[in-house]
């Protein structure tokens, strides 16, 4: 059964229930729903998705030039990861997955930022701490990336709690996959959030997969978002390739939770197109069958229609933007690939605040002892 | 100075903590309407209201990564996990998330906060209701582990980890809780944590205790010191990081050491200070270290007398490093 398959024999009336603005051709299926996004909001959206798909791209060359070591792709859910960053603000937190490193870039992690934590490097902010794509970005409020599945779900519900304490006006909203729904802390985190109110979006990527576990391996429940009635958190199923109908539901989210109402859980109907990771083999597991029917449901392809339509962009105007990206993507592996690995002394720092006997005298050791042998050995 | 239990100690920190900074929230299951199952928060709800004093639902790794979230946004909770043997559903949330935080996020994020468990034998609470997990959280860097043995060492220490920058285990032997009794300054103060205690000073063997087992130690000595062996003993009250200083200059001084605690001998606590004692003070040693521990086996309900190393087996491995 392929993913289509299943989310259709799962729903009598097939994705009747699913909220949908954007068709597959690139027009407007329901205006009601529609955000109303201005000319230059749709370009900008359009651009953000498109960048996205581009560095997920690259990266994914660069780890197999064996440049960089590692790397988690969003091929084919850049419209709800896009999406549903744009429906925040400024001041409203992520919590990452590991496949939403293009919000990171959308709310405005430099690309050299970006660039420089896949390759682990002196200038990384998390100093190399981490394999790539485990983003961490304060200032544009996107919480440490965890490679564990679903442990940033009751992370979001903390800060959303705290804001609620603190009478600020601050929503969060958790990403997490299909995969995450099976986990104790998914349970914990939307079991507080609808006991206390929270002002937390929970966003369910329903992908299709958890690595080569298909959805109904994860639940015997018809859908993600019905999980949420056990915990009284409404749920909410939305086209998750079809970044207008994402941006209108977790608007809707926002504004529940900004009014006191408390969490929203979204499951976003979209598809991995792409392998789990750099390190996975998905034709061990599925079919290339089973991706046809999404390529013809691109999410970015839907707003270049619109865009076209609408006489917002140009085809000229669309390769050039892309020059553009992949320009300054090159520029910044450039820097990146010639910045020093994180010194030695970093090694031993942000253990604890200070540092306490024990680690200094390890790092003290460490800077006195000899050097490992590159590449490490083998038998 | 007024005279409390460690319950009433520990009640005086959270209400001082609770009082001086409206970013401590306290929460847990059943802290608030009851007052915690042993009363350590008993008062709270009233004083503060439930939205600082939070009735949780049941489930620990959820009310630890919730806290998580908090201290992200930069508020200090202080997270009750009603036994210590019930922190285990939470050791994923300890361990790979509030552990390394900080440091994944390359000092970006920091979570401070304290957890605090009952934890300890003796109160006829079987396996589930009796353990002492220090040695696996003292294993994971980035967090630090305190266990008083005093009520004025536990209000201070308390007080200190509420301030401190990084996580804290705060293990609250609960057999002391109401057994321990002593004078404890009025409002704020701090115990520093890193500093151990030499509660008895003699030149023959080093006695390292911590929790109830500090009592256990003293008893041991008291009693050697009646067959004409004199012990030094050490209450580590924080245990990670560890007060190497006073360790190594007593053992410098003795060349004797025994080291007891409750939880199960291999890879226990016992054989890091063994192990750091050998590295620093070793050619001052005149006898093999003795560990006197709980046994590796689950802690027991009718024989748990028979598992603690009481004062009864403290004293045989005083002696016997005496006359080695």
């Amino acid at each position: 059964m392929t993913q289509t398959e299943r989310q259709e024999s799962r729903n009598p009336a097939p994705l009747r229930d699913v909220v949908r603005v954007l068709g597959d051709d690139g027009t407007i299926v329901d205006p009601t729903l529609d955000p109303g996004l201005s000319g230059p909001e749709l370009v900008a959206l359009y651009r953000d998705m498109s960048r996205t798909r581009i560095l997920d791209e690259r990266l994914l060359t660069l780890q197999r030039q064996g440049r960089i070591g590692f790397h988690v792709g969003s091929l084919g859910e850049e419209a709800t990861i896009i999406g549903a960053t744009y429906a925040l603000r400024p001041q409203d937190w992520i919590f990452p997955c590991y496949r939403e490193s293009g919000a990171a870039v959308t709310r405005g992690l430099p690309l050299q930022a970006f660039v420089d934590n896949v390759f682990g490097n002196a200038n990384d902010l998390v100093k190399g701490r981490q394999m790539p794509d485990h983003h961490t970005g304060r200032a544009v409020r996107f919480a440490s990336t965890s490679s564990p599945v679903g442990t940033q779900i009751p992370h979001a519900v903390g800060v959303a709690w705290a804001a609620k304490l603190r009478r600020d006006d601050v929503v969060t909203l958790a990403f997490f996959g299909d995969g995450a729904t099976s986990t104790n802390d998914f349970h914990a985190a939307a079991n507080l959030a609808g006991v206390f109110r929270l002002p937390v979006i929970l966003l369910c990527r329903n992908n299709g997969w958890a690595i080569s576990t298909p959805v109904e391996r994860q639940t015997a429940s018809p859908t993600f978002a019905e999980k949420g009635n056990a915990y009284g958190v409404p749920g909410v199923r939305v086209d998750g390739n079809d970044a207008l109908a994402v941006i209108a539901v977790v608007r809707r989210a926002v504004e529940r939770a900004r009014s006191g109402a408390g969490a929203t859980l979204i499951e976003a109907l979209t598809y991995r197109m792409g392998a789990h990771t750099s390190s996975d083999d998905p034709s061990r597991y599925r079919t290339e069958s089973e991706i046809r029917p999404w390529v013809e449901r691109d999410p970015l392809e839907r707003v270049r229609r619109l865009l076209e339509a609408r006489r917002l962009i140009s085809r000229a105007d669309d390769d050039a933007y892309r020059a553009e990206v992949d320009r300054s993507f090159r520029e910044a592996v450039a820097v990146a690939e010639c910045t020093p690995p994180p010194g030695l002394h970093t090694l031993h720092e942000d253990v604890y605040a200070t540092p306490p006997w024990h680690l200094v005298e390890q790092r003290e050791a460490l800077l006195r002892g000899s050097r490992p042998a590159a590449p490490p050995r083998t038998v | 100075m007024p005279k409390m239990n460690m319950v009433q100690a520990l009640n005086d920190a959270l209400r001082v903590a609770l009082g001086r900074d409206e970013r401590v929230v306290v929460m847990g299951e059943d802290v608030g309407r009851v007052g915690g199952v042993f009363r350590v928060t008993a008062g709270l709800i009233e004083e503060f209201g439930e939205e600082r004093v939070v009735d949780t639902p049941l489930n620990e790794g959820g009310i630890v990564g919730a806290a998580i979230g908090m201290a992200l946004y930069g508020m200090t909770p202080i997270v009750e996990i009603q036994f210590g043997d019930y922190l285990w559903p939470a050791y994923d949330q300890v361990v790979n998330e509030l552990a390394k935080y900080r440091y994944r996020s390359g000092g970006e994020y920091s979570a401070g906060m304290v957890i605090r468990t009952p934890v300890g034998g003796g109160i006829r609470g079987g396996h589930y209701h009796s353990q002492h997990p220090e040695a696996p959280f003292i294993h994971v860097p980035g967090l630090k582990v305190v266990c008083p043995a005093t009520p004025h060492d536990a209000k201070g220490l308390l007080l200190a980890s509420v301030r401190d920058p990084d996580p804290v285990i705060f293990l609250e032997p609960k057999r002391l809780y109401r057994a321990a009794k002593g004078e404890v300054p009025d409002g704020h103060y701090t115990v520093p944590l890193e500093s151990a205690r030499v509660v008895r000073s003699g030149p023959d063997v080093t006695v390292i205790a911590y929790g109830a087992m500090l009592y256990e130690a003293l008893d041991a000595a008291a009693k050697a010191a009646e067959e004409g062996v004199e012990c030094t003993v050490i209450d580590l009250r924080t245990l990670w990081p560890v007060d190497i200083e006073t360790i190594a200059a007593s053992v410098r001084a003795t060349g004797r050491l025994v080291v007891v605690h409750e939880a199960p001998r291999t890879c226990g606590f016992g054989a890091e200070l063994v192990a750091l004692v050998c590295e620093r003070v070793f050619y001052h040693l005149e006898a093999p270290p003795v560990r006197v521990t709980g046994f590796d086996t689950p802690f027991p309900y009718s024989l748990e007398m028979e598992y603690l190393p009481l004062s009864h087996r403290i004293l045989p491995a005083v002696l016997e490093a005496a006359r080695s």
